[in-house]
């Protein structure tokens, strides 16, 4: 049997990719075949018959993940992660709904369709509130709300200004952190490693300057994070919590996971994990 | 060896550079997009879109 043929779908090649493609070259029994998003053209009609026998999503479009993922799996070859876990983690609603039917606990948030139905959900939760596009990530265009002046200025700023989905309201409880939050991984059945990450701003993403340092990953943190995980279809997931005074909260499930500050900050070799989980993952006749 | 295409400075590529990846320029900092290795050809990269990153 030949080597097993790992399709690696990208556009623009980060640091994750590059240690993730180093780590593929280090299997003896692997053949990568690079699929640029940009160059791709799918004919609906083509057989899959010289395909790659696991597809792994490394896209820096959510857009052309999402399709891309979708059209693969057409082809009947198996993806990671999959275009439903992508379609779910892509869209904080839909990320919201499946928490909420598998009883993973989340911050209390409200949706609404039209400024006038914001505001008075945002009125009922109580500020400070946060605005969050649906879709969108690297803490870009939130808005932390704490008072009906600046409610009112940016809501009616999202609906004049914005594209019709920013007129798609995702409003959340804000949550006080104490200046941190974690980012927790997830591969398969098992939260593999964590990172606080802290920083003075109320975002704390760390592609907005947030330093990482290793979270030990106990009990509590691996359960809350597997079933976030099952509850979004599983994979290979980064899950964001708070740490509420009620107990951990998941913010957000991340399906193309970043994890350039986590590999020295937690000691995990997490590129090596995925790698692992992909080769797993692949169908061979 | 090439030149940054914005600021003109001599970038070395790293031998295990690959195509589509991301550099920095060291002089002018800028974000560049490697085109091929062979000949060794910069582009400034693309600028961030709505639906990037996680």
């Amino acid at each position: 049997m030949g080597p097993i043929k790992v399709g690696f779908l990208h556009s623009l090649l980060r640091k994750e990719e590059k240690l993730l493609i180093s780590e593929f070259n280090k299997r003896r029994n692997v053949s990568l075949v690079m699929l640029d998003d940009r160059r791709l053209i799918f004919d609906l009609d083509e057989a899959a018959a010289a395909g790659p026998d696991v597809i792994i999503e490394r896209c820096i479009n959510h857009s052309r993940a999402l399709h891309a993922l979708r059209l693969y799996q057409s082809l009947g070859i198996p993806c990671v992660n999959n275009y439903r876990v992508s379609q779910t983690c892509g869209d904080k609603i839909l990320t919201a709904v499946a928490l909420k039917d598998h009883q993973v606990p989340q911050p209390e948030l409200r949706i609404a369709f039209t400024e006038k139905a914001a505001l008075q959900a945002i009125e009922t939760l109580g500020y400070p509130v946060v605005l969050k596009p649906a879709v969108g990530s690297w803490g870009r265009l939130l808005s932390k709300i704490n008072d009906r002046d600046a409610a009112e200025t940016v809501l009616e700023h999202k609906t004049v200004l914005g594209s019709y989905h920013h007129s798609i309201f995702f409003i959340q409880k804000y949550v006080a952190k104490k200046g941190r939050d974690i980012r927790a991984f997830v591969v398969g059945d098992q939260c593999i490693a964590a990172i606080y990450r802290s920083s003075d701003h109320w975002i704390t993403n760390t592609a907005r300057g947030a330093t990482a340092t290793n979270c030990p990953v106990d009990n509590d943190l691996a359960e809350v994070c597997i079933r976030a995980a099952r509850a979004v279809g599983g994979g290979l997931l980064a899950v964001d919590l708070f740490e509420s005074e009620n107990g951990l909260l998941v913010n957000e499930i991340n399906y193309t996971m970043e994890f350039r500050n986590s590999i020295d900050t937690t000691g995990v070799n997490i590129p090596g994990r995925v790698v692992d989980y992909i080769i797993s993952r692949a169908i061979r006749d | 060896m090439t030149e940054c295409p914005v600021c003109g400075a001599g970038l070395e590529l790293a031998d295990d550079t690959v195509q589509g990846e991301l550099l920095e320029c060291d002089d002018c900092g800028c974000e560049l997009e490697v085109i091929s290795t062979e000949p060794a050809e910069l582009a400034e990269a693309p600028e961030v879109e709505e639906d990037w990153g996680q």
